[in-house]
């Protein structure tokens, strides 16, 4: 009765105050959606690029060229990656290598081609060796062992595919911050905390209100990336639809539960932003949003799979791309849920009501 | 039932400061009488504030005894809370919310209280009852939070500075608001730094300095206390070394005299004897009257009788850590009621 009463006004509050403000639907659901398009746009796999190698034009050089040209017009027409050639004098070609304009110069001399390169570039590597097999294989060069190679170019391995869990993710994280941490800083700094301590009101039904809210505007949230990936972009949900919501509602739960630690005593709006901050920059950088964690060092590997985004975003990746079934992902489950109760129990111990 | 709603004893309350601890509340005293208005003055950071805000179950004494409503807050919090509202001072409520779901909000808070538009009447907000809150003026937005504590329909009602910073109509708006709280028989706890609101609304008043009740009763009784009704307020212009105030305290019928500022201020019974007077004292000691003007006696003076300092000056001793606007109460001393 009462107990409900108070709860479900204050839960359509919270709702009322954030479809009436335009500016917030935009960066929880806009900004997003705009970042993953272009993200998207902007990594769409495409053809590698081609190899870039400046000749040095002497008397040698004339069937060098001949034989990268040639070259060229055939991997033109298979659609491969061809070559950027330039042909330029010695100094002009070792000027531009040394400034890095160029990652492979090819001399011709009499007794065979010679290289100059930096051997620390991978793509000068890389380059080296296909100008190498180009001229080796011009050269009469039959390769003893036959090879095939099999090219995967499906939905699923893409970047964008990598980065729509990584987005949810990151909301996730965002609505912690600033759905349950700032806003409750700002309900204190506002005194309208204290307003409705005085007020019979349970403490417990502000808090699941505030709860409850976050976890209402998840729907959309999910909704508007997941619609976006699958109808957009083409992206495969291979695991289970509905681990995928049990997954950002336990994370959601866990970024609440931090939220509410550092508003439990912040009373200014500074205080807060920093705190947001300190919480927020380590999981942007760490967990993988926009690229693997996994190429960080093994020395902070720990330190990165103990971050719950880290494990949010994992596992949201391996349910939606790979498939993976519950008992996958219940490492990150727990953990994400070891982040909530922690948090939720220190920031109930030590939050200041009034 | 009891005919107390509030009844306190020995009130300390001492916060950790940055030498040693110091005492916001020291040793207070009070009872409020159901039905009654009462109002704590004092300057800020006498301990106005701290004091309600324990009443009001926001803070916790460090020791002394406290009842509210014949109850008290270590057992009875939630059913005290139901009996009672409370107006903080500039309280921000969610802008884009209205008027009417704002109050319907807090009403939910209570097992039985007011409708919500009921109570948005008696401020006077009908008006402005679907408009958001950042559409609302600072006194509107005060009269809110006046009808917010109301809606519970409370037997008693705190009202922390309501009027600060509110222009005259908006003050004379909460003020109607006040007195129509009293006519239905409502117990109110006010304070204010303002004296002439509480001298206009409070049936007693205790003014509060350094934490302590350092007077009592009624606004007349505590201005019948200085002895005389009215002040006079002089200064002398020249280029002569100051008068000593004590010269004037030989004037028939001034029974105070005191420097201030930017002249003198004598307490007087009868100003038709002391003012002659004065006018040949002056003459004699060869100073031009550069201002004269008399009043009545109000709680400001019985303040600045009791401490030797001015409300405002006692703002800017105490008032560092807390910064409000500040207002002076000259305007109203010339306002024609002497």
């Amino acid at each position: 009765m009462v107990a409900w009463t108070s709860f479900k006004a204050l839960y359509l509050s919270r709702l009322r105050e954030f479809y009436r403000q335009p500016a917030r639907i935009f960066w929880v659901y806009g900004f997003p959606m705009i970042m993953a398009v272009s993200l998207g746009l902007a990594f769409q796999n495409r053809l590698p690029d081609p190899t870039q190698v400046d000749l040095v034009a002497n008397d040698a050089s004339k069937p060098v060229e001949a034989a990268l040209k040639a070259y060229e017009s055939r991997a033109a027409s298979a659609k491969k990656p061809g070559l950027v050639l330039k042909i330029s004098p010695l100094e002009t070609a070792l000027t531009r290598l040394k400034t890095g304009k160029t990652p492979l110069v090819v001399e011709p001399l009499a007794a065979g081609p010679s290289y100059h390169f930096d051997p620390t570039r991978p793509e000068a590597i890389a380059a080296k060796k296909a100008i190498d097999d180009i001229l080796q294989e011009d050269a009469g060069r039959v390769n003893p062992l036959k090879t095939a190679e099999v090219e995967i170019t499906e939905p699923g391995s893409r970047y964008i595919d990598f980065l729509i869990p990584g987005l949810i993710g990151l909301n996730a994280l965002g609505g912690g911050m600033w759905g349950i941490g700032f806003l409750i800083v700002n309900f204190r700094i506002g005194k309208l905390l204290k307003c409705f301590m005085a007020t019979p009101m349970p403490r417990r039904n502000f808090l699941l209100a505030i709860m409850a809210s976050r976890l209402t505007f998840l729907a959309p949230d999910l909704a508007v990336l997941l619609g976006l990936g699958v109808f957009g972009f083409g992206m495969p949900i291979r695991g289970s639809l509905l681990l995928v919501i049990v997954l950002d509602v336990v994370g959601s739960l866990a970024f609440a539960g931090i939220g509410l630690l550092i508003a439990a005593r912040a009373n200014s709006t500074e205080a807060v932003t920093g705190l947001m901050n300190m919480v927020m920059l380590p999981m942007w950088l760490l967990s993988g949003v926009f690229f693997s964690s996994e190429r960080f060092p093994a020395a902070i590997q720990p330190v990165v799979r103990a971050l719950p985004l880290t494990q949010l975003i994992s596992a949201l990746r391996m349910v939606i791309l790979e498939g993976a079934g519950v008992a996958a992902v219940l490492p990150a489950l727990g953990i994400l849920a070891a982040w909530a109760v922690v948090a939720f129990g220190i920031a109930l111990r030590i939050f200041k009501w009034t | 039932m009891t005919d107390r709603a509030i009844r306190v004893q020995n009130l300390r309350k001492q916060y950790p400061g940055r030498d040693k601890p110091v005492d916001a509340v020291n040793g207070l005293d009070l009872d409020v009488a159901v039905g009654e208005c009462f109002g704590l003055l004092g300057p800020n950071g006498a301990g106005k504030t701290t004091t309600v805000e324990i009443l009001e179950g926001l803070n916790e004494p460090t020791s002394g005894e406290v009842e509210v409503l014949g109850r008290n807050w270590r057992q009875h919090a939630t059913e005290i809370r139901e009996r009672i509202g409370v107006t903080l001072q500039e309280t921000r409520f969610p802008e884009k919310q209205t008027v009417l779901e704002v109050l319907s909000l807090f009403r939910s808070f209570y097992r039985h209280g007011l409708e919500p538009a009921e109570v948005i009447a008696r401020v006077s907000l009908d008006a402005k009852a679907n408009s958001y809150v950042e559409q609302l003026s600072g006194g509107q937005q005060q009269r809110l939070a006046v009808a917010v504590s109301l809606v519970g329909d409370p037997e008693l009602l705190f009202l922390d500075e309501p009027t600060t910073g509110l222009d005259p109509q908006s003050r004379r708006q909460l003020w109607d608001v006040i007195r129509d709280l009293h006519n239905r028989g409502r117990t109110t706890v006010l304070t204010t730094h303002y004296m002439d609101e509480a001298e206009r609304l409070c049936d007693r008043v205790a003014i509060v300095d350094h934490g302590k009740v350092i007077a009592l009763g009624s606004p007349a009784e505590l201005i019948a206390r200085l002895g005389g009704e009215h002040i006079v307020e002089f200064a002398v212009g020249g280029d002569a070394p100051a008068l000593d105030a004590a010269v004037f305290g030989a004037i028939p019928s001034v029974l105070d005299a005191r420097a201030e500022a930017d002249g003198y201020a004598l307490t007087v019974g009868e100003p038709h004897l002391a003012i002659p007077a004065l006018l040949d004292l002056l003459e004699v000691e060869n100073r031009p009257l550069a201002r004269l003007t008399t009043r009545q006696v109000s709680l400001e003076d019985v303040f600045v009788a009791l401490t030797g300092r001015h409300l405002r000056e006692a703002d800017e001793s105490n008032g560092a850590a807390r910064e409000k606007p500040k207002r002076g109460r000259r305007g109203r001393a010339g306002a024609g009621r002497g």
